[in-house]
């Protein structure tokens, strides 16, 4: 019998009777991070890290009942021991570790493991059983390292701002917009944020981080905004809010964009494989480095890199289907 | 600037002016002697793949270290092998430098060597490239190398840095010619600012007519012709030599063969202005026939038999050697008449007709109608307009008649190529045959992202059978679909096919059983071919 397994409405304990992000209301949720396709609404009782609280009680509303762990603490519930350890992924993000009668099993939820000076970098946890997301999961996406990206986002806002351009890059407003944020280069110009990105740094706030940019207000004199830098979520891509920024070129930024094809779709003028997922390398390092002899792969390409990691290394590997990798290119 | 970064450049703009300035840039200031090699490959200059693609993948999975099938499966994700093989061969080192023209060069010599020489070159290319330049020499060694632009953004970058007006640019440029054989100075300094007999005047271009403009005119001051779809060009007769301009200002005499004897039997010094058609038996023919046509190298016996071309001619801009644009149009009119008065042998120049309405009531009912007339609405010209430059409103107008549409069902999906992989965005439609559905069209773009997203969710969800990349889906949406003309078919189930069928919108307000029937699009088919006979 499986410590976890997977039911209509999740990831589930059975032992512990409790879900990992699930899907649909249960009564004991332990949630990996705050994406919406990992925190849904609707559970009786939450546990997460303590940086997810507030992008809980901001996405969820503020009558929820949750408990706020640290990495590294382990607790039991009805036997099981629990604990939380750094994803890498965003702010809070956690890796959720159960141990049972010597059994250890570690569910990833997103993670990557390249560190980006925002979120607590990941840790790499032994354990028997490895259920990992595989969104990359596919050779094709190796990314250029993080700093060599970074380098290119501030260059291009340069050069945009020499030419009398705003420069509008998109990414989740959670995560992705913080990561860019955190590495651009001040002394270019100024900073600007989309309403959904100041709301969840405004949250960030109360826990003690802070991030620079002004929030763009509809009252704002569009005079004012040259040379600009705008952050702002992927959905802002082609609506009339953008119009006060014209003349702007427009960038999205996510692990999708290594593709060409993706990139033309979004129609924007430039794509920056910024990732908050592992890539192809990592993931096989990750596999490899957990020391476990089963692995689940859900998120992603599952059917293509549980094959590639039962072919290539003496290990058995499985497809976890779960509701995850709903829509692809949304979810982060 | 070197070609990668010409390529990078041109690749991260979608504004022309921005083409057109980066392909200057470049003209300014790339090597001498990899400057025409770029212009030519910008211009579509293809290289002979050297090489089967299946040994292609087989090298690239060995270098990459993965198996065959994982690279197959990342091909059908990334949907264009030459991205697929640079992605996954892909290293951190900086790549060495990229000089075209030793590297075009190897491809061409590859087509001589042997497998084992050929493996040699190529993994020494891709052990030295990353990046833009991996991707470029992929593209190059599969021959499939393709950028956004069109030759006339080309003609125009060239055309300011030569400082040479764009017609002749273009004109220099007109057929086949060898990067390896020309340089700059052979193909466009020899005599260049000789005598320039050769051109056409800038054409005269009507907007689409404004809802007030029937409140003032009166339809007495208008010449009212059937719009009709073709080619729009020039036909040019000087010094014994006959040249055939289209609108884009490209040089077609090559393409358009029948136009070559005109010099015998037009006076020197005549330019026509009309639409290009192929016309068979008293009638036009589908468009799509000439564009197919055009699109050969070689024109064939066959094809000129199958495809005739003639030119509906409604202007006259130069008569015996004389620019006559500024006379009044009804006296253009009057020459041209007289001057193809004589021609009645000669199939291959038609005069257009001038239709003759009481009101505009009833021109408005022909518009309506004008698909049974082989035309695509009316062109509204004033009796007294002078010929003028370019687009402008007031003199000319154009009056389209309203797409033809039809509700399809959704039956069978498959996902993008490149642009669009990972997403399913090409559909097929179905109409209602009694109780069964018959494909009848594909039709691709009409969609916001937005839509493509929830629409390619919903086929994920509710897929059928897979038969490789094609997903049959549940027959259950809707959607509205435009097209520009309908004709019988062969090679369709449905025995129809469209001409520039377009998702219209999504008709989230119908069931399957509200779709149209083959019985609709027949009758369709039969009331616009009725009025033929
Ligand atoms: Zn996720
Ligand atoms: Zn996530």
């Amino acid at each position: 019998m499986s410590l976890l397994t997977v039911n209509e409405n999740g990831l589930y304990c059975k032992q512990g009777d409790f879900y990992i992000d699930p899907w649909r209301p249960v009564k004991v949720a332990l949630i990996t991070h705050g994406h919406s396709d990992h925190m849904r609404w609707g559970m009786q009782h939450y546990i997460c890290h303590h940086h997810t609280i507030p992008i809980l009680r901001l996405r969820l509303g503020f009558d929820q009942s949750v408990q706020g762990v640290g990495y590294g603490e382990s607790f039991e519930i009805n036997g099981v021991e629990v604990s939380f350890h750094p994803a890498g992924h965003i702010i809070g993000s956690s890796q959720i570790r159960l141990s049972y009668k010597g059994e250890v099993w570690v569910f990833t939820g997103d993670y990557k493991i390249e560190p980006d000076g925002v979120s607590q970098p990941f840790e790499l946890v032994p354990c028997d059983h490895f259920i990992s997301e595989c969104t990359f999961g596919l050779p094709v996406y190796q990314f250029p390292s993080s700093s060599s990206i970074y380098a290119d986002i501030n260059q291009w806002w340069r050069f945009n701002a020499q030419q009398g351009y705003n420069t509008v890059l998109y990414g989740y407003a959670l995560g992705k917009a913080q990561n860019i944020l955190a590495h651009l280069d001040l002394s270019i110009g100024d900073i600007y944020l989309h309403g959904a990105v100041a709301n969840v740094n405004e949250a960030l706030a109360t826990i003690g981080y802070s991030f620079p940019g002004v929030h763009l207000r509809s009252d704002m004199e569009k005079s004012k905004i040259e040379g600009a830098v705008i952050i702002a979520p992927p959905s802002a891509n082609g609506s009339p809010w953008l119009r006060k920024l014209k003349p702007y070129r427009e960038a999205m930024c996510s692990g999708w964009m290594q593709l060409r094809g993706a990139r033309r779709r979004r129609s924007v003028d430039k794509g920056f494989p910024l990732s908050d997922h592992c890539d192809w390398r990592q993931l096989n390092d990750a596999v490899i480095g957990t020391g476990a002899q089963k692995v689940y792969l859900t998120h992603g390409y599952e059917d293509n890199f549980s094959r590639w990691i039962s072919e290539n290394y003496a290990l058995e590997a499985f497809v976890l289907k779960t509701l995850y990798n709903d829509g692809m290119e949304e979810a982060e | 600037m070197n070609f990668v970064e010409l390529f990078e450049r041109i690749d991260a703009t979608t504004k022309t002016s921005e083409k057109t300035e980066i392909i200057y840039n470049y003209l300014q200031s790339a090597e001498e002697e990899e400057k025409l090699l770029g212009i030519a490959l910008l211009m579509g200059y293809k290289l002979k793949r050297p090489i089967k693609t299946t040994d292609l993948r087989e090298w690239a999975a060995q270098v990459a270290g993965i198996p065959l099938w994982l690279l197959e499966e990342s091909y059908y994700v990334v949907g264009d092998l030459a991205e697929t093989l640079a992605l996954v061969l892909t290293k951190d080192n900086d790549s060495r430098p990229f000089y075209l023209r030793p590297l075009v060069q190897d491809i061409i010599m590859l087509q001589k060597q042997s497998t084992e020489q050929q493996r040699e070159v190529i993994e020494s290319y891709w052990s030295m490239f990353s990046g833009t330049s991996l991707f470029l020499f992929n593209k190059l060694l599969t021959g499939n190398f393709r950028v956004g632009v069109s030759r006339k953004l080309v003609v125009k970058a060239l055309s300011r840095y030569l400082t040479t007006e764009e017609p002749v640019v273009e004109h220099r440029i007109m057929g086949k010619w060898d990067p390896f054989q020309e340089s700059f100075e052979t193909l466009f300094q020899e005599e260049i600012s000789q005598e320039k007999h050769f051109l056409p005047y800038p054409f005269f271009l009507a907007y689409p007519v404004e809802p007030n403009f029937f409140e003032h005119a009166n339809i007495e001051d208008w010449i009212l012709e059937p719009k009709l779809d073709g080619i729009r060009g020039q036909i040019v007769v000087r010094q014994g030599e006959v040249f055939v301009w289209s609108r884009g200002q490209d040089l077609m005499t090559d393409k358009f063969v029948e136009f070559q004897v005109l010099h015998t039997t037009l006076p020197d010094g005549t330019v026509l202005d009309g639409e290009i058609i192929p016309w068979k038996d008293g009638y036009p023919l589908d468009f799509q026939l000439m564009q197919t046509r055009i699109g050969r190298k070689q024109i064939s016996k066959h094809n000129l038999e199958e495809v005739p071309l003639v030119m509906v001619c409604y202007d006259l801009l130069e008569w015996n050697g004389e620019d006559i644009r500024g006379l009044p149009l009804h006296e253009r009119r009057r020459l041209l008449e007289e001057l193809l008065k004589d021609d009645f042998l000669s199939p291959i120049l038609k005069i257009s007709t001038v239709k003759a309405f009481q009101s505009w009531q009833e021109a408005e009912l022909f518009r309506i109608s004008s698909r049974e007339h082989h035309a695509e609405g009316l062109m509204l010209k004033h009796r007294d307009s002078p010929y003028e430059v370019g687009r402008k409103r007031g003199n000319w107008w154009k009056w389209k008649a309203d797409p033809m549409t039809v509700d399809g069902v959704l039956i069978y999906a498959q996902s993008g190529h490149g642009r669009r992989a990972n997403l399913f965005t090409d559909y097929t439609f179905a109409v209602w045959d009694e109780e069964v559905l018959v494909p009848f069209t594909k039709a691709y773009s009409g969609l916001t992202d937005r839509e493509l997203t929830e629409v390619d969710q919903w086929i994920k969800r509710n897929t059928l059978e897979k038969f490789g990349p094609v997903r049959k889906v549940k027959p259950e949406l809707v959607f509205e679909l435009a097209f520009e003309g309908i004709g019988l078919s062969t090679r369709h189930k449905s025995g129809i096919a469209l001409r520039f069928p377009r998702i219209l919108r999504w008709r989230r307000d119908k069931i399957a059983q509200e779709a149209n029937t083959k019985q609709d699009l027949l009758t369709l088919l039969n009331t616009r071919n009725e009025s033929n006979r």
